[in-house]
């Protein structure tokens, strides 16, 4: 039987047309306070503020005042200085972990996505195994081994980091490898090296940013939660996470001092988090919730 | 029409608010079937038959909104309360959609979905309702049917699969059938067994049906009245003989031309319509037809011709130019 | 059906032997003379090296793993040299504490998560369900620590409605110990339950678009049973990965909570291994847990396959 089929599509009720995520006022809201705590961090030394170390017994858990901004913590520390010394703290491990998933992740997920085959399900294999530990308590047992410090934590986080970001890397590789330009590029006779770094990486590069934002968010937490415990960055320096632990102590006598570092902590978080989102949802949106 | 129609659409508009604008699905439609009578409703895609259909049934998207009366059974369906509409569906009003893979839930089993409607509507219990659903398969032709029950859609073929829907649909003894594009995603070869089915349950049970089509083949000599859409309003409207005898809308003719005979020379090329049909967001001045009317007359751009009545009252036409033209049978 | 479940074993395998390889080498390499470590104050290099030589410290990195190994399939991980259990006692302890947490959290969880995911997927689109996104993602934000403290001060130390620490077993006082576990479990859950709501959301609201819904309604059939059968039933297959994987990942990762509530869970069996270097606990807890997560993820493969007839007999 004829048919006179045409291209207009029945259901004329749905007309796909992209929604364009406009970057709201949430948006720029969330990238103000990012540029703000890394200015504050990055200028701490500068600022005209009270030494975060100094410690005066006389005038301990003070209340806002106007020498103390945010009033001084059990030691008689300074806690707006204690907070922004502490914003450096955590967000050097925030920011410098995940580099290191995102750079070994990453290659590792190109790679695989490329070359397929053995090697491929080699590498998410190792990567599922080192998903199945609890990552915490691998955490743990490197720095309680191998010695608590900045370096010891920074490099752990990263590397806990890497099965998350070679998924992405991997992901996106996946998508793109059979697109005309890759195959027109083999034609042209580029070398592996070529198409990766050329082809690949550029347009991998965005989801991959868009996951080191998430991964900021991640790690700051983490980092946190470590500190929190006392087993994280190692005292006498003190990032926002051992701040709050410092702090459950005078919960009831000066709630405060705990909540002033987690008040900012979750903003924080939740800034790198958002900007992560609206990219990666710009990015790559037809990947749900990870 | 002596008796009082069962189903009487009327003045129904569908409007859909896109991105782009506007989107007038449905423009100012009046049908009427009576009770046992079969009605057809012949366009292209995009014509707004299947936005017709949702219209009736009230099952339109969100966003659509409807303007109009749709009566059914005395009852004017459209604000309707939720509760005494939702009595209605699949009891008095059953409907078969196009392809069956989708229309079917394909993590429940045939049975659970027949006995559902039958323990909604009819409050049968667990096994009068079992019973009841192997005499339905039976009926629609399915071998086997008790085993069937306990099977899932993706275990059948696309001709079962839409026996299924049809047995479902009928499961309830239903006033109305609407059928929308019951055959199109079916083999060629089923095809004419389902509409035989489809016929042959409706004189049964005289229940009135609706077939929707883009195909003027399938309504030949299975319904009793055609209603031809294009762009959204009805262009032609008679008793399904007087329609393929004597066609008054170029459309019309047009589309029955477009069907290839099977005693036709081999390669004889398909007269197809040329043109596309209009953006339903913009919408055309004058007849919609007429960029790709040949007939096409300087009224037929400025003016929308309304349905007027031809020889018979009961056939109906919307054209400036209507031809007089002595149409064959369909082979 | 088996032809399924005899693929996933083969890929089962290999893992399961990684994470042993794995488990053993990180509990081997570390720095820090075993030997010494358990004589204490009390070593000299001949006592050090007869203990060596008696736990088979002497031998090669590979005997020992395959030693260790050949033990563990016989059952016996091994015994902590600190407190003298079997690594099965120390397990059977803590694992019902740890277990009973999970359990709970994971509960009130899909509690909020479920009902508040149904809600915004049949009113997508509106205020409430901008709301509720908003929230979820919100509170992805509130790391598990924050969330306990809060509970604490708002709880504990203000209100005083309940416990901050503390612990009794089920069998002993069943309302005491649950009261313990409020507000660890609250905790848990509330992070949690954006994670279950975003997804089931999102699953949902495609689900709804689908054809076999349109036909539901039109049947006739109630609200009610369109959502929780027609709707719920295809989009629980994501919903059962995410609590399986959520499951699976709690048993050893809750250290956070345990340790601030106090709670005789494997995490914090687990931190306190660490700390004394009891590495035969350690070793053979985290082959348990790393083990019981890649188990987990089988048994979610396998209930994939019984709630989706589809992926059954191979199609889909």
């Amino acid at each position: 039987m004829a048919t006179l089929e045409l291209s207009l599509n029945e259901d004329v009720a749905v007309t796909p047309v992209r929604r364009v995520r406009r970057l709201g006022p949430l948006f720029w809201a969330a990238v103000t306070w990012t540029v703000f705590i890394l200015a504050a961090a990055a200028f701490a030394g500068v600022l005209p503020l009270p030494s975060p170390t100094d410690m005066d017994m006389l005038e301990r858990r003070m209340p806002m005042s106007g020498l103390h901004w945010l009033g001084t913590d059990g030691l008689g520390r300074d806690e707006l200085a204690r907070l922004i010394h502490g914003a450096r703290i955590s967000l050097t491990v925030g920011l410098c972990a995940p580099v290191i998933g995102v750079t070994i992740g990453g290659a590792l997920g190109m790679l695989a996505g490329y070359f397929r085959g053995r090697f491929e399900s080699l590498v998410v294999g190792s990567m599922d195994v080192l998903l199945a530990f609890p990552p915490l308590i691998l955490a743990l047992a490197v720095t309680a081994y191998l010695g608590q410090s900045l370096f010891n934590l920074t490099c752990i986080l990263g590397v806990l980091g890497i099965p998350a970001f070679m998924r992405v890397a991997r992901a996106a590789t996946l998508t793109l490898a059979r697109r005309e330009f890759v195959i027109a590029a083999e034609a042209l006779g580029a070398t592996h090296a070529r198409i990766l770094l050329r082809e690949l990486l550029p347009n991998v590069f965005l989801p991959l940013l868009a996951f080191f934002l998430l991964g900021v968010a991640v790690t700051i937490v983490v980092e946190g939660a470590l500190s929190f415990l006392g087993l994280g960055v190692p005292p006498p320096i003190s990032s926002w996470g051992s701040m709050i632990g410092e702090g459950r102590e005078s919960l009831e006598v000066a709630p405060r001092l705990a909540f002033i570092p987690a008040i900012t902590m979750f903003l924080t978080v939740l800034s790198f988090n958002l900007v992560g989102d609206t990219l990666r949802a710009l990015t790559d949106p037809r990947q749900g919730a990870l | 029409m002596t008796e009082p129609a069962l189903l009487s659409v009327e003045d129904v508009s569908v409007d859909l608010p896109t991105p782009r604008g506007n989107l007038r699905a449905v423009d100012h439609v009046d049908l009427t079937i009576g009770a046992g009578r079969t009605l057809g409703i012949v366009g292209e895609s995009g014509c707004g038959k299947t936005m017709l259909s949702r219209a009736i049934l009230q099952l339109l998207p969100k966003k659509a909104k409807l303007s109009g009366r749709v009566r059914f059974d005395g009852q004017d369906l459209v604000g309707l309360n939720a509760e005494r509409l939702r009595k209605l569906r699949g009891r008095s009003l059953a409907v078969v959609f196009q392809d069956p893979m989708t229309s079917l839930n394909p993590v429940l089993t045939i049975g659970t979905q027949l006995i559902e409607t039958l323990q909604e509507h009819l409050e049968l219990d667990g096994l009068a309702a079992k019973k009841r659903s192997v005499e339905l398969l039976a009926a629609v032709g399915i071998p086997a049917p008790e085993q069937r029950l306990t099977q899932y859609p993706h275990q059948l073929s696309g001709g079962m699969r839409q026996r299924v829907a049809i047995a479902i649909a009928l499961s309830c003894e239903p006033k109305l059938l609407i059928a929308d594009e019951p055959t199109t995603a079916l083999d060629v070869t089923i095809q004419a067994q389902i509409l035989d089915l489809l016929a042959r349950e409706q004189r049964r049970r005289h229940m009135a049906m609706i077939i929707i089509t883009h195909d003027l083949g399938v309504v030949a000599g299975r319904t009793d009245e055609v209603a031809v859409m294009y762009a959204g309003r009805v262009v032609e409207r008679a008793p399904t003989p007087a329609l393929f005898k004597k066609m008054h809308m170029p459309y019309t003719q047009a589309l029955l031309a477009a069907i290839p005979k099977i005693d036709a020379a081999p390669h004889t090329p398909l007269p197809a319509i040329s043109g596309r049909p209009p953006d339903p967001t913009r919408p055309v001045q004058g007849c919609s037809f007429s960029p790709r009317c040949r007939y096409a007359g300087a009224q037929c751009y400025r003016e929308k011709p309304l349905l007027t009545a031809a020889e018979s009252s009961a056939h109906q036409y919307a054209c400036f130019h209507p031809i007089q033209l002595a149409g064959g049978v369909i082979a | 059906m088996l032809g399924f479940v005899a693929r996933r074993l083969v890929y089962l395998l290999p893992v399961l032997i990684a994470v042993s390889l794995l488990t053993f080498l990180i509990a081997s390499l570390l720095p820090g003379d075993l030997a010494y470590v358990i004589l204490g104050d009390q070593a000299t290099p001949e006592k050090v090296e007869a203990l060596r030589h008696d736990m088979g410290l002497d031998q090669p990195i590979w005997w020992r793993y395959l030693s260790w190994l050949g033990h563990v399939l016989e059952g016996d991980f091994g015994r902590s040299f600190r407190t003298g259990q079997t690594v099965w006692q120390a397990v059977a302890e803590r694992l019902p504490v740890s277990f009973e947490l999970m359990l709970l959290a994971e509960i009130v969880g899909i509690a909020i998560g479920v009902p508040v995911a149904i809600a915004c997927a049949v009113r997508s689109g509106s205020a409430f369900d901008r709301f509720m996104t908003g929230s979820a993602f919100g509170m992805l934000s509130v790391p598990t620590f924050l969330s306990a403290i809060l509970l604490i001060y708002l709880f504990a130390v203000e209100l005083r409605w309940l416990p901050a620490t503390g612990y009794v077993p089920f069998e002993e006082d069943p309302a005491g110990n649950l009261r313990f576990f409020v507000l660890p479990a609250l905790t848990l859950a509330l992070a949690e339950w954006p994670g279950i709501m975003r997804v089931l959301r999102s699953d949902m609201i495609a689900t709804l678009q689908e054809d076999y819904i349109a036909l539901a309604k039109a049947k006739g059939l109630k609200a009610s049973r369109i959502l929780f059968v027609h709707a719920l039933k295809p989009s629980s297959l994501t919903l059962i990965t995410i609590t399986g994987i959520n499951i699976g990942r709690l048993i050893g990762g809750a250290v956070i909570v345990e340790t601030i509530f106090a709670l005789p869970g494997l995490g914090r069996l687990l931190v306190g291994a660490i700390y004394t270097r009891d590495l035969i606990i350690l070793q053979g807890v985290v082959l348990f847990v790393a083990g019981g997560f890649v188990l987990m993820n089988f048994i979610v493969d396998m209930l994939y396959a019984v709630l989706d007839p589809r992926i059954r007999h191979g199609h889909a």
